[in-house]
This record gives structure tokens, C-alpha cells and sequence, in this order.
């Protein structure tokens, strides 16, 4: 087993482009789940929203770069106010059901074969990242220390989400030590009171359902860059309830949770689906029991039990503040 | 003598490189290739096209051409596995043969790595096209009636265990997808853990599975939700460890049954029965009455018996339920055991209509969800008026538009019913706000 291999793979997962996406997509969730309560089962639809805005934009209509990041903020926005407008009314499980829909209606409607010439269908869209590199201020060659580092583009793709997560992070920090960030904190411990105050709690919700939702929106940004391209079906349910794991694993309610949640989180997956591979690949572990292909299966197996056993353990993960977690419904 | 066999060499030789050459082209014919037979049913004959022209294009500019022979049969060698697109040209084919969908005259083939990839080009009048918009309504509807009562199964389990407990349970898919790979692997034999099993037939296969089924769900209920319930979980957290538990199933059944999907060994490919103008299956009726049989059986108990009463009661307001003598996790216990049996039996016939894979309940999930908020969270009757709707919403809005985005419009109308009746159609306003 080559430990040294093992320990340089988990710490690039640990800062790779994964760990940047997830961190901003918790980032949103934070602002929904953390701090006001909302259970946004849809996320991953506006990373979804962002990443097609993007790529539809630049790739099919051949668009300028910028434009592509204008329209899939734009489309966050849009997308906020769609799934607030019917639910932020109701009682918290519905606001669940009608997001994780919205998100599984936007991963069928462009991976569909009817809008195929405009969404890519399942092969989904490439060629749209080529605007964003011309940008690279880094020159090309390998940026290394020792074994650990990585090329001039993922270092560009790097720099850049690292910076936005720094920058995500200091608005929530902000905004949450404002009055209206109290107000939404106010909201999550008891939305009645705060209504008997005289504060339209439906238009705060809406607008931290715009703040995380374009929060989350650059997680989409980042992902669609760092591959150069996107599939349809990376925007499923799974990646939602993985950024869930991770903001609850760093501790909901603390503006640098979600960071800490996602650099450990890809590290302890990286670890797992490495030793995992090396010990079938050095005979430990005989391959009737598992083979390198099930490795992948055992990482998403690791991850509902992780969820669960927080969960069930310590709602408040690493960092948080259990009586600060919205776990009862209204 | 040197002209002799300079002459026989010569010969040796040639005859060497015609075998080569043929050896050669054997070789390439064992690579990749695409083929295909034009032909159409005519009664019980097969009436084979010639000389029809089938065009190939694909990576790198490569095309290529082939025309069919006496038995229709064209080929096309590739230079390698890839993408390409097959075109028929419609011009070639013999006056009055058309393509049974003139829009699928260019199709589009994934071909593998050594890969013999046969292309069809269906010919002749599509039954389809035949039928009238009405006798297509018919059908549809009856096969969204079928799909219909089995979202009803699983809604009405999902909707009894929300009742009692106020657990929205996302690892209800799970237990959907329980009962049809118990069912496969007990009908198959091919059980994990249990190498020599050995294959049971389809009905006892089915038994075994639901027990399994209901013995899962009084594990779920007394192995997590109890305790859970006892430390005062609230009832969001309880829903993302259900979220948690879907994801562990889900992939846990991923490693022991793979990403394929499998059909029952005794239903493959069944043929169709005709009433009136719908054409189902034999085993879609009968399916679609042991549906109805059972959905029936349990309002029959919700309505009549002293468990079914308990559980209503204790759906409206647990403390009350409690203070007037009713054992409430009695009630949730058997309510675990049906809910999960229920499930499984949705999951058997779910895989009985579309095969069997590792995540078929977790396709359903969120259809199941769309029946039971349109009926009203929590209500059980509501949840079978709410599946019965959505399995034919799903089904007859497939005249209009694309099959692929059916459960679009399925999802679509959830979010509209919210924003206008967000009790559902028999739920109680009082529930909501």
C-alpha cells in the first residue's frame, strides 16, 4: 500500500474542485437550513440552473462568458422566487417536497431528448469553459510541493472558488451579525413571534431563499469550469443530501462550518475509495467481497450512514450549537 | 523444372495471400459493426426488402454504405467503437413500404468495443397510427390505472406511517425496491449471502419476499424510530436519517444486485390480452386486482376493525389516543409491519410492470410524495385518490407530450396543486399553515 500515494490524494481532494463546489453549495444551504429554517431538499437545481445558464449560454447560443454568468445567476433568482412564491407559506416538509421536485423537473427537462438541442440531453454540454481560461493569469506548467499540486488550469479554477468561497463566507458573516440576519435567526426559533413583531416573515424567507440559493448558484459556476463541461445527472438528489451531510457535519449556523464540513468530508472519501482500491489491488481485501468498481458504491454506502449516525449523535456536527439547529417542524 | 516450380511457388504464395487476405477480412469483420434486417410482418410471413440503401456516418468523417440483401439483412463495418448515426434512405425502399414512425429514419447508436450492434428500422403501418386519439386514451388510461394503484400501495403505507408517527419517510423507496429484489432473487435463486438456494417459483418467491418486507419494517420501527422516538427526535432530523437511510439502501442494494435490470424468470415477454381497445397483459390484470384486493382489505380494517380505529385515532392526536387506553406504539409497530409489507408488494408489481433494478422505489419516491400531498398529508384515503391521480395524469399526458418528460408534468402539477390547494384534495386546511 502506497500510504505516501493515499495522503497526497486526500489532501488535493481535501482543497480540490469537489470540496470548493460542495463548500459553496452548503454555504447556500447554511443561509436556508442554518440560519432561517428552510429545508431546501433542492439545491443541487441551482447549481443545475447556474451550470446550464452558463453552458447554454456560451456553448449553444455562442455568447459571451460573462453574459453566460449573468443569465445563470439571473436564473437562481428566477428559480428562488418560482419555489418560495407556492411553499414559504407552508409548513416546512412541504417546502422539502416541492424543492426536491423542482430540482428532479430541471434535471429531466434538460436531460431530455426534446430539448436536446438545446440542453445536450444526457451527454449534456462542453466547450464553454474556453472564455474563463483565456482569463488564466497562470502560466503553463505544474505547480507542485513535493508530490502534492496541480496544473496551471486547475490552479486558475482553484484560486477562483477558494476566493468566492472567502467571499461567501464574509457575506453570511455579515449579514448574520445584522439586524436582519437576527431577524432570520428570529424566524428559525419562532416564526409566530417574529410575525407578531410586525416583520414580514414571508419576505424574509424569500430573500435568504435568494441569498443561498445564489450562493449556492456559484458552486454551479465552479463545477461547470473546473470540468469544462457538465452531465445532467451530476445534479441529482444525491449531490443535495451531500451537501447536507457536509453542512451537517461541520455544524449548521456557523458561518465556517460548511468549509470545514467539505474539506473533511472529500478527505475522508478520498481516504476510503483510495485505501479501499489499494488494499483490493494488494490482495487484502479479496475482490468476491468487493471489487474496484464497488469502491465507489461503498463511498455513497459511507455517506448515508455518516448522515444518519450525525444525525441520530450529534445533530450539531463539529462546530455547531445544538440548540441552534431547526429540527422540529411548524 | 525451375519453370515448374517457380510456377508451383508462385501458386503456394498466391494462395497463401488469398487466405491472408480473406483471414484479414475476417478479422475485420469481427471488429465493430453495425447490421440490421429490413423487413415487415405480413400475417405469419416475414417479407424481406432488397436492395434498400442504409447510410452510416460517425467519428473522424468516417461513412460508410451498405444495401440490403434477398433477406434484407445490410452490415456495415466500423473502424472503431463510437457514435455514429445510421440514416435509412427512404428513397430506396420498394413503392408503398414506409418507416412504421417516418421521424425515425435517422438514429443515432452507441457501438462498444468489438461490439456487432444491430440497428432496427421498424416498416410498415404502426398499429399506433391506426388507433384513434380515443381508443389510445383508453389504453393509456388503463395503463395509468395499473400504475396508478401501485404509487396507491406505497402511498398508502407512506401516508398511514406519516399519520402516526409524523415521520416523512424518504427510505420509502427502499422498501418498495426491497420487495421486488427479494422477489428476484428468490424466484432466480440467485440470493446474496445464500449461494445455494436454490430458485423458487414466482408466487411463493413473492410470499417469502413481503414477510421479509414487514419484518424489515418492524426492525425499522423498533431498531431506530422507536429509540428515536423516545429520545424526542424532532421530526426534521428524523427525516434527514431517513434521507440517510435511503442513501445507505440504495447503494447497499446497488452492490449486492448491480446497475442492471433484470425482468422475473417466469414473466419475460408475455403477450398482450385484449378488451375492448385496450391490450394488457395477463399479469397486468391480475396485478391490478391484487392491488385493488388489498387496497381494499385495509381501508375495509382502517374503517372497521379495533386496529384500524386505533390507528385513525391515533393519527388525529397521539396524547389523546394514549390518554384513552390505546397502546400507541402497538399501533405504529403494526402500522411499520403493513406500511412495509405494502411497500413490497408495490415494489413486486412495480417490477413485474418495468423489471427490476436497485432503484425503482427511489424513481417512485417523489410520484409517491406527489399522491400523497395531493390528497393531503396524512390522509389515507386522500393518498389513494392522490395516486390513482397522478398514475394517470403521468399516463394519458403522454399524448401530448414527450414519454421522457411525463413525470415532469406529474411534479409539475404537485407544485401547482400547493399554491392552490396546498391540503390536497381531501386533507383538512387545519393541517397546513
Amino acid at each position: 500500500m502506497d500510504w505516501q500515494r493515499i495522503i497526497i490524494n486526500a489532501l488535493e481532494a481535501s482543497v480540490g474542485l469537489q470540496a470548493v463546489v460542495f463548500a459553496l453549495a452548503a454555504i447556500g444551504l447554511n443561509v436556508h437550513f442554518g440560519y432561517t429554517g428552510l429545508l431546501n431538499f433542492g439545491q443541487s437545481g441551482f447549481l443545475a440552473v447556474a451550470a446550464y445558464g452558463l453552458a447554454v449560454t456560451v456553448a449553444t447560443f455562442d455568447l459571451p462568458f460573462w453574459l453566460g454568468i449573468v443569465f445563470g445567476l439571473l436564473g437562481a433568482v428566477v428559480l428562488a422566487l418560482l419555489l418560495g412564491i407556492p411553499t414559504l407559506r407552508l409548513r416546512a416538509d412541504y417546502l422539502a417536497i416541492v424543492t426536491i421536485a423542482a430540482a428532479e423537473i430541471i434535471r429531466l427537462t434538460v436531460r431530455s431528448v426534446t430539448f436536446e438541442g438545446t440542453f445536450g440531453g444526457s451527454d449534456g454540454r462542453q466547450g464553454f469553459a474556453g472564455g474563463f481560461y483565456d482569463l488564466n493569469p497562470y502560466p503553463k506548467r505544474q505547480y507542485n510541493i513535493g508530490e502534492f499540486g496541480f496544473n496551471e488550469r486547475q490552479m486558475w479554477i482553484l484560486t477562483v472558488g477558494w476566493v468566492l468561497v472567502a467571499l461567501s463566507c464574509l457575506i453570511v458573516f455579515l449579514l448574520m451579525r445584522s439586524p436582519w440576519g437576527r431577524v432570520l435567526k428570529a424566524i428559525r426559533e419562532d416564526e409566530d413571534a417574529v410575525r407578531s413583531l410586525g416583520k414580514n416573515v414571508y419576505s424574509y424567507k424569500m430573500q435568504s431563499l435568494i441569498i443561498g440559493g445564489v450562493l449556492g448558484s456559484l458552486g454551479g459556476f465552479v463545477y461547470a469550469l473546473g470540468q469544462a463541461s457538465i452531465q445532467p445527472d451530476i445534479f441529482g438528489t444525491d449531490t443535495t443530501f451531500f451537501a447536507y451531510t457536509i453542512l451537517i457535519l461541520g455544524g449548521a449556523a456557523r458561518v465556517a462550518s460548511p468549509v470545514v464540513g467539505a474539506i473533511v468530508f472529500w478527505m475522508l472519501l478520498s481516504l476510503t475509495d483510495n485505501v479501499l482500491n489499494e488494499a483490493i489491488d494488494a490482495g487484502y481485501i479479496s475482490s468476491s467481497v468487493i471489487n474496484n468498481t464497488q469502491v465507489g458504491q461503498f463511498r455513497f454506502m459511507l455517506v448515508g450512514l455518516l448522515l444518519m449516525l450525525l444525525m441520530i449523535f450529534r445533530p450539531q456536527g463539529i462546530f455547531g450549537d445544538r440548540r441552534e439547529i431547526a429540527l422540529d417542524a411548524r | 523444372m525451375h519453370k515448374r516450380l517457380a510456377l508451383f511457388l508462385a501458386v503456394l504464395f498466391s494462395t497463401l495471400a488469398a487466405v491472408l487476405g480473406v483471414g484479414a477480412g475476417t478479422a475485420q469483420a469481427e471488429g465493430e459493426t453495425v447490421f440490421g434486417f429490413l423487413f415487415q410482418r405480413k400475417g405469419t410471413e416475414r417479407v424481406a426488402y432488397e436492395g434498400v440503401t442504409v447510410a452510416v456516418k460517425g467519428p473522424k468523417g468516417f461513412t460508410g454504405k451498405a444495401t440490403s440483401d434477398a433477406k434484407g439483412r445490410w452490415e456495415v463495418p466500423l473502424p472503431g467503437p463510437g457514435r455514429y448515426t445510421v440514416e435509412l434512405d427512404t428513397k430506396t425502399l420498394p413503392k408503398g413500404v414506409t418507416l412504421t414512425d417516418e421521424t425515425k429514419k435517422s438514429l443515432k447508436v452507441e457501438v462498444l468495443e468489438g461490439q456487432t450492434k444491430p440497428v432496427l428500422f421498424p416498416l410498415g403501418k404502426s398499429t399506433r397510427q391506426v388507433e384513434s386519439k380515443w381508443s389510445q386514451a383508453a389504453q393509456l388510461t388503463a395503463e395509468g390505472l395499473r400504475f396508478g394503484l401501485i404509487i396507491a400501495l406505497a402511498a398508502l403505507g407512506l401516508s398511514l406511517i406519516f399519520g402516526t408517527t409524523g415521520l416523512t419517510n424518504f427510505a420509502h423507496g427502499e422498501l418498495v425496491t426491497l420487495g421486488a429484489l427479494l422477489t428476484w432473487w428468490l424466484s432466480t435463486g440467485v440470493v446474496p449471502f445464500f449461494p445455494d438456494f436454490g430458485g423458487l417459483q414466482f408466487f411463493p418467491a413473492a410470499a417469502i419476499a413481503l414477510i421479509v418486507c414487514g419484518l424489515f419494517g418492524w426492525a425499522n420501527d423498533a431498531g431506530l424510530w422507536r429509540p428515536l422516538r423516545r429520545r424526542g427526535t424532532g421530526l426534521i432530523a428524523a427525516m434527514i436519517v431517513s434521507i440517510g437511510m435511503s442513501i445507505f439502501l440504495r447503494y447497499f442494494y446497488l452492490y449486492l444486485f448491480g446497475g442492471s435490470t433484470r425482468q422475473y424468470p417466469d414473466y419475460r415477454g408475455a403477450t398482450g390480452i385484449d378488451i375492448g381497445p385496450i391490450s394488457l397483459a395477463a399479469v397486468d390484470y391480475w396485478s391490478m386486482a391484487v392491488a385493488v384486493v388489498v387496497l381494499g382489505a385495509v381501508i375495509y380494517a382502517l374503517v372497521n376493525t379495533r386496529i384500524g380505529k386505533a390507528t385513525r385515532a391515533v393519527s388525529d392526536n397521539p396524547a389523546l389516543a394514549a390518554a384513552s387506553g390505546i397502546d400507541v406504539d402497538r399501533v405504529i409497530r403494526v402500522v411499520w409491519v403493513s406500511g412495509a409489507m405494502l411497500a413490497g408488494l408495490a415494489g413486486v408489481l412495480l417490477g413485474l410492470a418495468q423489471g427490476v433494478n436497485f432503484q425503482i422505489g427511489f424513481q417512485i419516491l417523489l410520484l409517491i410524495f406527489a399522491a400523497v400531498t395531493l390528497g393531503g398529508l396524512g390522509t389515507a384515503y386522500g393518498a389513494l385518490v392522490g395516486s390513482i391521480v397522478v398514475g394517470m395524469f403521468i399516463s394519458v399526458s403522454t399524448l401530448w407530450i414527450p414519454v421522457e418528460l411525463k413525470n415532469v408534468g406529474a411534479l409539475g402539477i404537485l407544485i401547482v396543486i400547493l399554491l392552490v390547494r396546498p391540503q390536497g384534495i381531501l386533507g383538512r386546511a387545519q393541517r397546513v399553515g
